[in-house]
Formats: C-alpha cells, structure tokens, sequence
C-alpha cells in the first residue's frame, strides 16, 4: 500500500529491458569501395536491392566511394545475412556485423 | 563512337545492338568465368566473400548455407547470356543476366589485372604489358555501363 509496492516492479523490469536490447541490437550491413564495381552500378543495385530511391541509393554509392565504406542496411541477423547474399549475388563486396 | 549498345524499347524489351566479334567475345569471357566457377578457382574468389570480417567461424557456415545458390545464380545468368547470344532483343531480366555476367567477368578480370581507382584518370600505357587485356576491359566497363543505363532508365 505504500509508493514502494509501485516503485519495486519498475526497478525489477529493468535490467530485463536492458537485456532484451542487448538480444535486439540490430545487425548492420557495409558496403565496401572496390575499383571495378561501376558507380553507376552500385547505385542501381541499392535501388533494386532495397528499393530505395534514386537520391539515397546515389548518396549511400558516394559514401561506399568516397569514405571507402557506408551502411546501406539494418535489421535482424536473418535480414542482414538475406541484404549480404543480395549483394554477394550482385558482386558488391558486403560485410555484417552487429552494432 | 558514341553508339548506344542498349537501347530500351517502348514496349519494355531492349535492343542489343552488338556485331557478331563483341558477342562472340562476350561469350568467350562468360565461359572462362563459368571454368573458374566450377573449378572453384582462386580467381573467382573475389565472387564470393566472406559475410563477416573477424568470424571466419561464422563465415564458414554463412558459405555453407549461401555458397550453392551464389554459384548457381551465377552459372543461370551466364547460361541466359549464351541462350541470347544472337538476339538483338532481350527483355529485362535476360538483360540483368547479362549485366551480372559482364560484372563478375570485370570483377575477376579486374582482380587479376590489379585495377584500381585511378585507371580511367591515368588511361592505358601502350608499353604496359597488360595493355591489351585493359583495353578489353575498359570496353567491358563501356558495355557494363550501356545495360546499366538502359536497365536504370526502367527503375
């Protein structure tokens, strides 16, 4: 009947969220530069891949090309490694890993 | 010179306008990556790698699960090109097939040449032993990049 019958169960839930964040972090796939890959191409493989549009596939295509690397995707394990054999498929040099 | 290679078509097919040499010699590449493909070759390992940097364990089982549909998907897209060899129209998704066979013949072409960013800035030195196998891969690089706008155009 007291405010510390309330407070308990919120501290107990705590760590429980802290936990399931830690199972959730997402997984991130990279794209990494390579030569050969045309720019253009990269592009249009972000575009059909992921269905992103025209401004975002060309921006993440010059990050990959400038800064030598970008994150093109997120989402759970079964999703990443899915975007990475994607672009395996595609020729794109991919990587994942979780954040 | 300034020839388009693939033209999109108004009713969503595409036009390969090729001379008989340029497909001939595209077959001719397609088949040598096929070779290497099969024989599971060092050269065409640039074609599959590893999923994640640090965990080879997990690269290894990430193969596992992947590693035959790559080849196959990769063995389909050649097979389209040679069943299209001679056609002057393709539609969309033979056109794909032949953007990604072109691809992995630059990927494994490139490799072995040891391209690198710069080559279009520097051009190609005549007296550069690997001149002629530039030469042709720069004319990949024009074609790749014909399909690429025809199949853009369409996105």
């Amino acid at each position: 009947m007291s405010s510390g019958t309330i407070e308990a169960p919120v501290r107990t839930r705590e760590p429980e969220r802290e936990d399931s964040r830690e199972v959730d972090r997402p997984w991130v796939v990279i794209v990494w530069n390579d030569p050969v890959n045309l720019m253009t191409y990269v592009t249009y493989v972000f575009q059909k891949l992921f269905g992103y549009d025209r401004e975002k596939a060309e921006k993440l295509m010059l990050q990959v090309h400038h800064e030598g690397k970008a994150a093109v995707s997120t989402g759970t394990r079964e999703k990443a490694e899915s975007d990475v054999s994607r672009l395996h498929a595609a020729g794109l040099w991919a990587t994942m890993h979780q954040d | 010179m300034f020839r388009h290679a693939v033209r999109p078509l108004p009713d969503g097919d595409f036009h390969l306008d090729l001379t008989r040499e340029e497909r001939t010699a595209v077959a001719d590449l397609a088949a040598g990556v096929r070779t290497l493909i099969e024989a599971d070759d060092d050269d065409v390992k640039r074609l599959f790698p590893d999923a994640y940097r640090d965990d080879a364990a997990a690269s290894a089982e990430y193969r596992g699960l992947v590693h035959d549909d790559l080849v196959q998907g990769r063995l389909d897209a050649i097979d389209t090109v040679t069943a299209t060899l001679e056609a002057e129209r393709v539609d969309a998704e033979q056109l794909g097939a032949w953007c990604g066979a072109l691809n992995d013949v630059r990927l494994v072409l490139g490799e072995r040449l040891g391209v690198t960013d710069d080559l279009y800035e520097r051009g190609i030195d005549p007296a550069d032993p690997r001149a002629p196998q530039l030469a042709l891969y720069g004319w990949l690089t024009w074609l790749q990049g014909e399909i690429v706008e025809a199949l853009a155009s369409r996105l």
